[in-house]
C-alpha cells in the first residue's frame, strides 16, 4: 500500500548531503523571498494576467530570456565547481567535505558536469534563442503574432517545467545522472545506474524537448504563412532565414531525442532491452540515435547566431549584406549536411575505415559554407562605415574565436587525428569555442542589438564593451590551456589526476579564466542595472536607434503589443532601409490608416497542461503509477477543453489603435 | 610539453602527429588571410575614418561568390584526400607490417581497471602492460563494464572496449619506455583512476619478465575473476597472474550473448546492489 502511494520514495530521498541541503535551502528561501516581495507589492494578479497567461510572443520571449538567464547562473555555478575540483584534486592533496581528494567525490563531480552540459544546451542556449525568435521573427516578417499562440505558450511552459524538473533532484532524490550529458548506455542502464538520477535526466529532456518541438513547428508555419505582402522567401531578413533553418532541424531532430530517451526509460522502467548489453540489446544503437539528434542540435544552436551576426554586420557597416543569395545557400547547405555527419562523434567505435572516412569527409565539407559566410561578413565590412558598438564587438570576437574553433573541428573530423584527440580536453575546448563564440556571443550581441526595440531604451554601451572584453579575455585564458592539455593526453571529466601528469598549472590557469568570465557575467548584470536606472538618458524615441535595415525597426519602441498599427509592405530586401531611402520614414511623413486588429486572448491552459506533464514525469521517475495516470488524464483533459474553446481571440478597434499610436509617438 | 600527442613513440602516433600538423597548416592557409582581412577592414572602414570610401549598395558579383566557395573548397578537397588515405592507413583493425611477429594481447575493460591476457604466453596482468619494442602489439578488446575507451597517447590511436562486442587495435613502440595508458570514456565512479602502465622493453627484458611472471603464484581462474576482478574497485594496483584459464576471454565476451532467462545470470555487475 505504501508503495502504491509513494512508489520508490522513502525518507532517504530527502536532502541529506551538504549540496542538496544547501540547494534545497536556497530554493525554498529564495522562493519565499520572491513570493513575499510579489505579495507585498500586490503583483500576483499582474504577473498572472500580464505575463504567465500571455500569448503575446514578445512577453513569452522576455520570459524565455529571463528563465535562460537564471539557468545561465545555475550552469555557470556548475562550471566553477568543476574548475575548483580540477584545480585542487591532484596527487596527495587533502580532500575536503568528506571527499577523498578535492572537495567532491567522483560521483558528485560527474553529476555536476552532466548537469552543466544539459543545462547550458537545453535551458540556456535553447531558451535564449527561442526568446530572441519570439521577440524578433514576427517583427521581421511584419506579423502580429505566431501562427499558433497557444502552442507558443505551451512550448514555453513545458520548457519551464523541464528547467524546474532538472533541479528537482536537489529536493527529492539527491542524485542527478552521473553519466555525461548524453547518458550513453550501458552506463545509463539500470545495471550500472540504479538510482533515479538518469530518470530525472530523461524526464527533464522529455519536458523541454516536447516544448522545443512545438516551438519549431510554430515558427516554421509562422515564417512560411505569415509574411507581409511582398516579402518573398528571398527577401526575408537573414535572421528569419536562419531561424527557419534552425527550426526545420528542430522538427526533424527532436523527435529522435524524445523517442531515444523514452526507449532508454522503457529499459529502465519495464526491464526492456533496447540498449542493454544483455538479451540482445544494443548500446551502439543508442549512441547512433542520440547523435543523430545531437549533431543537428549543435547546428540548431549556432545557425540562428549566424543570422543575428548577419543583421548586425550589415546594420553597423551601414551596408547591404554581401552575397545574400550565397548566404541563404550556405545556411541551407549547413542545415542539410548537419544530418549526414553524426558518426564523427564516435570514430573510435571501430566502424571501419570506409564508414569513418565518409563521415569525416562529409564533416569537412560543412566548413565550406561556413567559410563562405565568414567571407561574406568580411566583404560586407568592405567600403562600409563601421560603428563599433557592443554587438559589433561581439561579432569581431565571434569571428576571431570561431575561426580557430572551426579549425579544431575540421581537425577532429579527420578520423586519424580524432583517434588521438577524441574524448580529450582538446575536444572540450573545441566545442566550447564553437558554442561560446557563436551561440553565446550571438545571443549577447542579439540582446544588446534588439534591447531598445523591446524595452524602449538602449543598454549602457561602455559597460557592455567592458563585459565583452572580460568575456573574450576570460575565454582565451580558460580554454587555451584546455587545448594544450588535450595535446598532453589529458582526458575530459577527470575528478582526479596524478601530480606527475603536470596538468595542474594548466587547470589552475583555466580556473583563473573562468573567474574572469564570471566577472564578465557580473559586469553584464551591472550593465542591466545601470541601464535601467539611467533609462531616461538612453530612450529610443525614433523606433530606429541603430539606423536599422529590416522591418522590426518600422514601429515604435518599445514595440506595442500589436506590433504594427498598420502592417508594412516589403518590396525588396532590407525593406525598412528602402523605406527610409524613399523618405517614407520617420512616421510623420507616412500616411497611416488605422484598422481593427485581432489578437489572441490570454490562457492559463498551457500552465495547467505543463503542470500535469510535470506530475506525470515525477511519477515516472519514482514509479508512482497513480500520479502518472493523473498526469496523463490531466494532459488529455486540458487538450480537449482547449480544443472546444472557440472564444480565443479579441479585437482592438481602430479608434483604440489610433489613440495608442498617438501616445507612443508623442514622447 | 612532456608526453602526449606531440611526443610520439611509435609509428601510429608519429603518423597521427604529422597528420595533425599537416591539416592545421593547410587550414591556416585560409584562416590567416581571412583574419588579416577582418582586422584590416575593421580598421580601415571604421566610422571615424571619413577618408575611406563608403559604398552602401556594394554587394559584389557572382564571380566573387564563386571565389568564396572555391577557396575553402580547394582546401577541403585536399583535406578530404588526406582524410581518405590516412583513415585507411590508420584503420585500427589493420595489422602493422613488421619483421617481428606481433604479440597478441586480449584486453578486458572492467570496473575500473584493465585486464590484459597474453593468450600465447598464458599469463595475465591487471593495470600493467609489458611488451617488446619494435614489435606490433595486436590488442583484441572487449568489456565487462560500461563502454570504455583504451588509449595510450604516446603510441597512438584509441578504440572503444564494449561488452558483447570485440574491437581490435594494433600499436607499436619504436623504442623502450614507460607510458601511461588510460580510459577516455566516462564509465562510472572509478573513471579517473582507470589508468595503467604501458612498458616497452627489449626482447630480452620481455622474456625475463615473462619468466618471472610464470614463476609467481597467482593464477587467474574463472572463479578468481568473478570474485576478485569483477566486483567494482577504484584505483586498483597492478598485479600479475602466472596462468590463466584458456577460455576466459571468450567466456567474458560470450556471457552477454546468453538468451534472457527468468533469473538474472550470476555475477552480473550491479545486480546485487
Amino acid at each position: 500500500m505504501t508503495h502504491f502511494i509513494l512508489g520508490d520514495l522513502t525518507w532517504a530521498a530527502l536532502p541529506h548531503a551538504w549540496y542538496t541541503i544547501g540547494a534545497t535551502g536556497t530554493i525554498f528561501v529564495g522562493g519565499i523571498v520572491v513570493m513575499a516581495v510579489i505579495t507585498y507589492y500586490k503583483k500576483w494578479k499582474w504577473l498572472w494576467k500580464e505575463w504567465f497567461t500571455s500569448t503575446d510572443p514578445k512577453k513569452i520571449g522576455i520570459m524565455y530570456i529571463v528563465m535562460a538567464s537564471v539557468m545561465l547562473f545555475r550552469g555557470g555555478l556548475d562550471a566553477m565547481m568543476i574548475w575548483l575540483q580540477q584545480s585542487i584534486s591532484v596527487g596527495n592533496a587533502p580532500g575536503y567535505l568528506g571527499a577523498p581528494s578535492g572537495y567532491l567525490d567522483a560521483s558528485h563531480f560527474q553529476q555536476i558536469f552532466t548537469s552543466h552540459g544539459d543545462i547550458m544546451v537545453f535551458f540556456v542556449t535553447m531558451g535564449f534563442f527561442f526568446g530572441l525568435m519570439n521577440l524578433i521573427v514576427p517583427l521581421q516578417i511584419g506579423a502580429r503574432d505566431l501562427a499558433f499562440p497557444f502552442l507558443n505558450s505551451l512550448g514555453f511552459w513545458l520548457y519551464v517545467a523541464g528547467a524546474v524538473f532538472i533541479n528537482m533532484f536537489f529536493v527529492i532524490g539527491g542524485e542527478f545522472a552521473a553519466s555525461g550529458w548524453l547518458s550513453l548506455p550501458p552506463l545509463s542502464e539500470i545495471m550500472y545506474s540504479p538510482g533515479t538520477g538518469v530518470d530525472y535526466w530523461i524526464w527533464s529532456l522529455q519536458l523541454s524537448g516536447l516544448g522545443s518541438l512545438l516551438g519549431g513547428i510554430n515558427f516554421i508555419v509562422t515564417i512560411i504563412k505569415m509574411r507581409v505582402k511582398g516579402m518573398t522567401l528571398m527577401k526575408m531578413p537573414l535572421f528569419t532565414w536562419t531561424s527557419l533553418c534552425s527550426m526545420a532541424l528542430v522538427v526533424a531532430a527532436f523527435p529522435v531525442l524524445t523517442i531515444t530517451t523514452l526507449l532508454l526509460w522503457y529499459d529502465r522502467f519495464f526491464g526492456m532491452h533496447f540498449f542493454t548489453t544483455t538479451a540482445g540489446g544494443n548500446p551502439m544503437l543508442y549512441v547512433n540515435l542520440i547523435w543523430m539528434w545531437g549533431h543537428p542540435e549543435v547546428y540548431i544552436l549556432v545557425i540562428p547566431a549566424f543570422g543575428i551576426f548577419s543583421e548586425i554586420v550589415a546594420t553597423f557597416s551601414g551596408k547591404k549584406i554581401f552575397g545574400y543569395v550565397s548566404m541563404v545557400c550556405a545556411v541551407i547547405c549547413i542545415t542539410l549536411l548537419s544530418f549526414m555527419v553524426w558518426l564523427h562523434h564516435f570514430f573510435t567505435m571501430g566502424a571501419g575505415a570506409d564508414v569513418d572516412a565518409f563521415f569525416g569527409i562529409m564533416t569537412g565539407i560543412i566548413a565550406i559554407p561556413t567559410a563562405v559566410q565568414i567571407f561574406n561578413w568580411i566583404a560586407t565590412m568592405f567600403r562600409g562605415r563601421i560603428r563599433f558598438t557592443t554587438p559589433m564587438m561581439y561579432f569581431m570576437g565571434f569571428v576571431s574565436l570561431f575561426t580557430f574553433g572551426g579549425m579544431a573541428g575540421v581537425l577532429l573530423s579527420i578520423p586519424g587525428a580524432d583517434f588521438e584527440l577524441h574524448n580529450s580536453l582538446f575536444l572540450v575546448a573545441h566545442f566550447h569555442t564553437m558554442i561560446v563564440s557563436a551561440a553565446l556571443f550571438g545571443i549577447f550581441a542579439g540582446i544588446t542589438y534588439w534591447f531598445p526595440k523591446i524595452m524602449g531604451f538602449k543598454l549602457n554601451e561602455k559597460i557592455g564593451r567592458r563585459a565583452f572584453w572580460l568575456w573574450i579575455v576570460g575565454f582565451f585564458v580558460s580554454f587555451t590551456p584546455l587545448y594544450i592539455l588535450g595535446f598532453m593526453g589529458a582526458t575530459r571529466r577527470l575528478d582526479y589526476y596524478a601530480t606527475a601528469t603536470g596538468y595542474q598549472p594548466f587547470f589552475i590557469t583555466a580556473g583563473i579564466g573562468v573567474c574572469i568570465i564570471a566577472a564578465g557575467v557580473l559586469m553584464q548584470v551591472w550593465q542591466v542595472v545601470v541601464s535601467v536606472r539611467e533609462r531616461k538618458d538612453n530612450m529610443d524615441t525614433t523606433g530606429d536607434p541603430w539606423d536599422g535595415r529590416t522591418l522590426e525597426w518600422a514601429t515604435s519602441s518599445p514595440v506595442p503589443f500589436y506590433d504594427f498599427a498598420k502592417k508594412p509592405e516589403a518590396d525588396s530586401r532590407d525593406a525598412f532601409w528602402e523605406m527610409k531611402k524613399r523618405g517614407e520614414w520617420p512616421r510623420a511623413t507616412a500616411r497611416t490608416e488605422y484598422e481593427d486588429i485581432e489578437l489572441s486572448k490570454n490562457t492559463g491552459m498551457a500552465i495547467y497542461l505543463s503542470g500535469f506533464f510535470f506530475l506525470f514525469s515525477f511519477g515516472a521517475v519514482w514509479h508512482i503509477i497513480w500520479l502518472m495516470a493523473l498526469g496523463f488524464v490531466g494532459c488529455i483533459a486540458c487538450v480537449i477543453i482547449r480544443s472546444f474553446d472557440d472564444d480565443t481571440e479579441y479585437v482592438i478597434p481602430a479608434a483604440e489603435v489610433e489613440k495608442m499610436e498617438t501616445l507612443a509617438w508623442k514622447k | 610539453m612532456p608526453g602526449g600527442v606531440f611526443d610520439p613513440q611509435g609509428p601510429i602516433a608519429l603518423y597521427e602527429r604529422n597528420l595533425i600538423i599537416l591539416a592545421v597548416a593547410l587550414m591556416l592557409l585560409v584562416a590567416i588571410p581571412m583574419l588579416i582581412l577582418l582586422y584590416t577592414f575593421a580598421w580601415k572602414y571604421r566610422a571615424g575614418n571619413k577618408k575611406a570610401k563608403y559604398d552602401p549598395e556594394h554587394v559584389g558579383g557572382a564571380w566573387r561568390q564563386l571565389l568564396w566557395w572555391a577557396i575553402p573548397a580547394v582546401i577541403i578537397v585536399a583535406i578530404a584526400i588526406i582524410n581518405w588515405q590516412s583513415t585507411h592507413a590508420l584503420d585500427p583493425f589493420k595489422p602493422i607490417a613488421s619483421n617481428n611477429p606481433p604479440l597478441t594481447v586480449e584486453v578486458v575493460a572492467l570496473q575500473w581497471k584493465w585486464l590484459f591476457i597474453y593468450p600465447a604466453q598464458g599469463i595475465a596482468t591487471v593495470n600493467f602492460l609489458e611488451f617488446p619494442e619494435q614489435t606490433p602489439v595486436h590488442f583484441i578488446l572487449t568489456a565487462d563494464a560500461p563502454m570504455s575507451s583504451f588509449w595510450i597517447p604516446e603510441l597512438g590511436s584509441q578504440i572503444y572496449a564494449m561488452s558483447a562486442m570485440q574491437t581490435q587495435l594494433s600499436l607499436e613502440a619504436s623504442s623502450t619506455g614507460e607510458y601511461i595508458g588510460k580510459d577516455t570514456e566516462i564509465n562510472g565512479a572509478g573513471y579517473a583512476g582507470m589508468t595503467f602502465t604501458a612498458k616497452s622493453v627489449s626482447q630480452n627484458d620481455f622474456n625475463a619478465w615473462l619468466a618471472s611472471v610464470k614463476n609467481s603464484s597467482n593464477t587467474l581462474t574463472l572463479a578468481e575473476y568473478n570474485s576478485v576482478l569483477l566486483p567494482p574497485s577504484t584505483y586498483a594496483p597492478s598485479s600479475t597472474y602466472s596462468s590463466v584459464d584458456p577460455g576466459l576471454y571468450d567466456t567474458i565476451l560470450m556471457k552477454y550473448m546468453i538468451p534472457p532467462t527468468s533469473t538474472p545470470p550470476a555475477n552480473m555487475p550491479g545486480m546485487t546492489m
